[in-house]
């Protein structure tokens, strides 16, 4: 999951990493307002949860509330990246002597957290990695030992060359640290880390992307979960014990299991269909759960065709079967639906299914193919 | 013959009362895998099927001399499970649990590691050898005894590539789900080892999806140290950039981790990568008669441009976007 910039500086604020002053605002009104309480030039910046909002026009400079007022007007309501910019952050502008950056990953090679540093801050740091990887400074840490004041001091020196900056930054990264523990992070950036006219160390910006399986724990950053910037869909999804994801297609897929789902959309591009999504109804199969998964995918109204396909082992193909049934019942798809359930308790999901009389694929290739066909005429 | 697990393997069964691991427990034990016991704190002196229920590992390894532990127990209480078995000195231990946190993962994993001991997964199906014993959610009636090993990061999917070597009439040494997740304890490359030398091994299975660079690690491998042939095949072609498709580690990161790079990185490495799993019989086939299999991705660049130097050029593009620090990032800073 991701939190916004506005978020995550508050937890930066709450740990004791610098940050602007700033504050978040919804509306034109509250911006102009912000912007004179502080008395000072501002930066208004889109809260969306995408990379290159500057790029994109999302962040700006105001040097008066009326020009604040201005930009709040262009950008609240613009889109980035298919994103609506529904929030700004507005921060008191710094003045910036140096940019850096800072991040903190789960490294999935090394298992073990790697923090990076680079002078090469306020750009696009793969960017930087792909084209100048010598100047990127990365740090393997023992997840069991722990950050130690040492590493933190030789990742500062990458940096700077000031004492009292290097304590500034080693303080930043040891909480930037210890907030990638306590939060189950997976992702904490500060790009760029900027040193000010006053020689301090700021935190301009903040990424945090936080471990879904850890949020049980963590129910202040579910919390923060900002509905607005999601799918509705995926919402209703989650809910209902689903994992789902829209994409372009018309062809609505229904699999068990993750790596089955991918694959079979693989297939239907393969064979000249779109898929119209990645939908995994999980391990247990629940008929409500079949249910859930039509109605999310009949609501999309570029939907042509429907496939299931069930490689049943702990999933019960009959318990699907009863929930196609059940969906039938309640939904009255207007699309042709394609079904091929294997494995546990077939046989008895095909009696069910005799309820329904759907079109059946008996492998997977077929089962596609077939969708893709029906698609086409119900197009 | 078979990697991991045989009839030696005694194993224990870690949450046995629960609703999983009873009906699992009793599966496992009709398959033919001598349980020998399981744990449950609380449960000790109690009996699943007719397994003994112990309340620690150390008591159910003191008791059945237990050598191999599976867990189903909740993800919240898993690490912890997982630290529990190694301590009692279980060498592999099998985590099926889907959900436990990745940082806590990290430093289960130095455990393990520090410990000597093997853990396969979490999340994942677990594994099988035919006819010898089976740890895990697999169901026992797709398998067959033989000779290809199956190695893979999915379930299901698993399934369904087990399912057509079956029915083509081919069978497994073992099948092995290493799991979805982001830090997993057994990788690709641990089990291709583990194939290579098994004897009854005489080609391998590799499934792999996007996310991260385990696959294009494992081609390495393949090229330097494997013998035996391989087939490929990677989930994930048409899924988008930074969105999780499911598996916590099914993640494409900015460019890292895409389906395409894996499959150039298998096909260089001489592993012919399948488009549907039902192609994957005729691959082995093709191999173990010694055919000469087509490389797709070899060929896409060739045909397109109809000049080998755009081609080359293509190709030295495809491997310069692989540096390992563009790999390691992950998302776009902004």
């Amino acid at each position: 999951m991701k939190i916004h910039e506005y978020q995550a500086k508050e937890l930066f604020k709450q740990a004791g990493i610098p940050v602007p002053e700033g504050k978040v605002a919804t509306d034109v009104a509250e911006v102009v307002s912000i912007a004179e309480e502080y008395k000072k030039p501002v930066m208004v910046k889109s809260q969306v949860h995408v990379g290159g909002r500057g790029k994109a026009g999302g962040i700006k400079y105001a040097e008066n509330p009326e020009s604040a007022k201005i930009l709040a007007q262009q950008i609240l309501g613009m889109k980035i990246k298919g994103l609506t910019v529904k929030k700004v952050l507005v921060t008191v502008a710094e003045d910036i002597l140096s940019e850096a950056y800072v991040g903190i990953i789960l490294d999935r090679n090394t298992k073990t957290p790697v923090i990076m540093v680079s002078s090469a801050g306020g750009m696009d740091i793969e960017e930087v990695a792909a084209k100048t990887p010598h100047k990127i400074f990365k740090m393997s840490i023992d997840p069991v030992e722990g950050l130690q004041p040492f590493q933190a001091k030789i990742l500062a020196y990458k940096l700077y060359r000031d004492i009292g900056q290097v304590r500034e930054a080693s303080d930043i990264i040891t909480k930037m640290y210890n907030l990638f523990w306590e939060y189950d992070a997976s992702l904490i950036e500060i790009n760029p880390l900027i040193t000010n006219q006053s020689g301090r160390v700021i935190a301009l910006d903040a990424k945090f992307n936080v471990d879904d399986n850890g949020l049980f724990r963590n129910s202040e950053i579910e919390k923060m979960r900002d509905l607005d910037a999601e799918d509705p869909s995926e919402i209703e999804a989650r809910d209902g014990g689903l994992s789902f994801v829209r994409l372009d297609g018309n062809i609505g897929c229904i699999v068990n299991g993750a790596g089955l789902a991918m694959a079979t959309m693989d297939l239907v591009k393969r064979y000249g269909g779109e898929p119209a999504n990645f939908l995994d109804i999980g391990g247990s199969s629940n008929p409500q759960k079949v249910v859930t998964a039509m109605k999310i995918i009949l609501e999309d109204p570029k939907v042509r065709a429907i496939l299931f396909n069930i490689f049943g082992g702990i999933t019960r193909c009959d318990d699907v079967a009863n929930g196609i049934v059940a969906a039938f019942e309640e939904l009255k798809p207007q699309v042709p639906v394609v079904v091929r359930l294997t494995g546990t308790n077939e046989e008895k999901a095909h009696k069910i299914l005799k309820k329904v009389k759907l079109p059946y694929g008996e492998t997977l290739d077929e089962v596609v193919k077939k969708a893709i066909e029906l698609a086409g005429i119900a197009a | 013959m078979s990697i991991f697990i045989n009839k030696k393997t005694r194993l224990i069964v870690q949450g046995i009362t629960g609703r999983d691991g009873s009906f699992h427990a009793a599966q496992m034990k009709s398959y033919g895998t001598k349980v020998a016991g399981g744990v449950t704190p609380g449960k000790g002196g109690s009996n699943v099927a007719g397994i003994p229920v112990f309340n620690t590992v150390a008591d159910a390894v003191e008791k059945t001399k237990a050598n191999t532990s599976v867990i189903y127990v909740p993800p919240r209480f898993a690490a912890d499970a997982i630290y529990e078995a190694v301590d009692a000195k279980i060498e592999l231990v099998i985590c099926i649990t889907e959900g436990i946190p990745a940082n806590d993962m990290m430093k289960v994993y130095a455990y393990v590691k520090k410990r000597g001991a093997r853990l396969i997964g979490p999340n994942c199906p677990g594994l099988i050898s035919p006819g010898e014993s089976k740890v895990g959610i697999m169901p026992g009636n797709i398998v067959k005894k033989g000779n290809v090993g199956v190695v893979s990061r999915s379930g299901t999917l698993t399934y369904e590539a087990i399912w057509a070597l079956t029915l083509a009439g081919i069978g497994q040494s073992t099948c092995i789900g290493i799991g979805g997740d982001q830090i997993i304890g057994t990788n690709f490359i641990d089990c291709l080892r583990e194939f290579q030398n098994d004897r009854s091994t005489k080609a391998i299975v590799m499934i792999g999806e996007i996310g991260g660079s385990d696959e294009e690690e494992a081609a390495a491998f393949i090229k330097k140290k494997l013998t035996k042939p391989v087939v490929g095949f990677i989930a994930g072609r048409t899924a988008p950039a930074d969105v999780r498709m499911g598996h916590a580690g099914a993640i494409i990161s900015g460019s890292s981790g895409t389906a395409e790079d894996k499959v150039i990185a298998l096909e260089k490495a001489g592993v012919p990568v399948a488009e549907s799993p039902t192609e994957i019989p005729d691959l082995v086939k093709l191999l173990l008669s010694g055919g000469k299999p087509i490389f797709k991705s070899r060929l896409k660049p060739k045909l397109k441009k109809k000049s080998s130097t755009a081609a080359k050029k293509i190709k030295t593009k495809a491997v310069k976007k692989k540096s390992m620090v563009a790999k390691s990032f992950i998302g776009k800073s902004k």
